[in-house]
């Protein structure tokens, strides 16, 4: 107590051996006076202006990469939609050549079957008419071959004999 | 000795000097050196945040990008510990750490004057971060909050033992709080003083020991190193413990 009491009734008069100065009570006021002006000032600069600042933009940011995220997802939703709907129209044109295929298929089809049948028709018509025309041609020609041979017959007899059968004799002969 | 090298006294960096004198009812209200550096925080603290803040851009440049690192460090540390209700006691926790941040690191500047390495400082914020505590604690929880001094869940006879400890550990916390900082601050920068002191010394005694006055620079750049550190940490630790005594206010069951 007395060594402390030393030390401050001496810290005036010299320069050196002063009491240690965090621990000299003569300047606590001029310190805590100031402390509360500064630290008052601060604060209400920060919480009334740098802070509100500062959470702005920070939640302006947040709110943009939010907003930025659910864009990217729906454009992504429409991008499916989009592929899905591609998708949907590829199958349905694709059933649609598949029955358009069918019918052309079943059209030539028929048409195929309707000129075979016609061209058989008339292949056919014809074997008939040359049928009938090769037999009318045959029998022409056997009535020519009996003609020729009554006529060679009676030839042949007027040279053996002298005298020139009868026409009706060859043919009844002949035709025995 | 001391009279002979008055420059190498490592006291002598915390002396207050006086600047203009003033008296207002009998107290001495100076401006003095401290608050000087006081001034000096709180406009770097306000400039800096205004400044960078300007352009309110989208895409932060590098000046943005430091407040607002500042700002969410402070307020991931309030969500961590007192949860999103707690982020109305933001403007205060954020204005002690950058305060406290902005003394420290000024003190580190050569013929500067660290505000946080006198006691009465400290203890003055310590004192209003309690204060706060109490009245909050009080105002949420009206007589609840002194459930904080008696642990749930303990037989009576234990809590005659343990009530008191609870008092005495919540008294101690504006102690401990306050000179921490103010302890820490104080012996880096003695230290870093006597080391600097040593660089002249062995520099100016010459021949072989001049030559060995490299060992307390390197010492002292390194120590620079660490009371820069240290600084940051001791600014984080008084914001920390602010948080977490200002959740026994809005939680004081434990």
């Amino acid at each position: 107590m007395a060594e402390q009491l030393n030390t401050e009734t001496q810290a005036p008069s010299k320069g050196h051996e002063k009491s240690f100065p965090p621990f000299d009570p003569t300047t606590y006021s001029s310190q805590l006076f100031w402390l509360v002006i500064c630290f008052t000032f601060l604060y209400v600069v920060l919480s009334k202006l740098a802070i509100p600042r500062i959470g702005e933009v920070l939640e302006e940011r947040h709110d943009r990469i939010q907003r930025d995220l659910d864009k990217a997802s729906k454009l992504q939703e429409e991008t499916q939609n989009a592929i899905a709907s591609y998708e949907e129209a590829l199958a349905t044109a694709r059933k649609k050549a598949n029955v358009i295929a069918d019918e052309t298929k079943a059209k030539l089809n028929e048409q195929i079957a309707s000129e075979r049948s016609d061209i058989e028709q008339e292949i056919t018509k014809k074997a008939v008419e040359a049928e009938t025309r090769i037999r009318a041609a045959k029998t022409q020609a056997l009535g020519e071959v009996n003609k020729i041979a009554a006529e060679t017959t009676q030839t042949i007899v007027e040279k053996l004999i002298g005298a020139k059968p009868s026409t009706s004799d060859v043919d009844s002969a002949l035709r025995n | 000795m001391a009279g002979s090298s008055g420059n190498f006294d490592p006291i002598h960096q915390f002396e207050i000097q006086k600047i203009y004198p003033m008296e207002f009812m009998g107290y001495d209200i100076s401006f003095t050196n401290s608050s000087l550096f006081m001034v000096i925080a709180v406009g770097l603290i306000c400039a800096f945040l205004i400044f960078s803040m300007r352009g309110r851009a989208l895409v932060p440049g590098r000046w943005q990008n430091l407040a607002e690192l500042f700002y969410e460090f402070v307020a991931n540390l309030l969500r961590n510990i007192l949860g999103e209700e707690g982020m109305k006691f933001f403007p205060l926790v954020f204005t002690l750490f950058l305060f406290v941040l902005f003394c420290n690191f000024l003190g580190l500047l050569p013929g500067s004057f660290t505000v946080t390495s006198h006691l009465v400082v400290t203890a003055a914020l310590a004192l209003l971060v309690m204060a706060i505590v109490i009245g909050y604690g009080f105002y949420k929880n009206g007589l609840g909050f002194l459930k904080l001094f008696v642990p749930s869940g303990v037989p009576l006879p234990m809590l005659v033992i343990l009530v008191p400890i609870e008092v005495i550990s919540f008294l101690a916390r504006p102690v401990s709080l306050s000179i921490r900082l103010f302890a820490n601050m104080l012996a880096g920068h003695i230290t870093l003083k006597v080391f600097a002191g040593f660089i002249i010394t062995l520099a100016s005694a010459g021949g072989f020991l001049t030559a060995l006055s490299v060992g307390p620079l390197i010492l002292g750049v390194a120590l620079t190193a660490m009371e820069f550190l240290v600084s940051f940490l001791q600014a984080f630790i008084f914001a920390t413990l602010t948080c977490i005594y200002l959740n026994d206010a809005m939680h004081p069951s434990h």
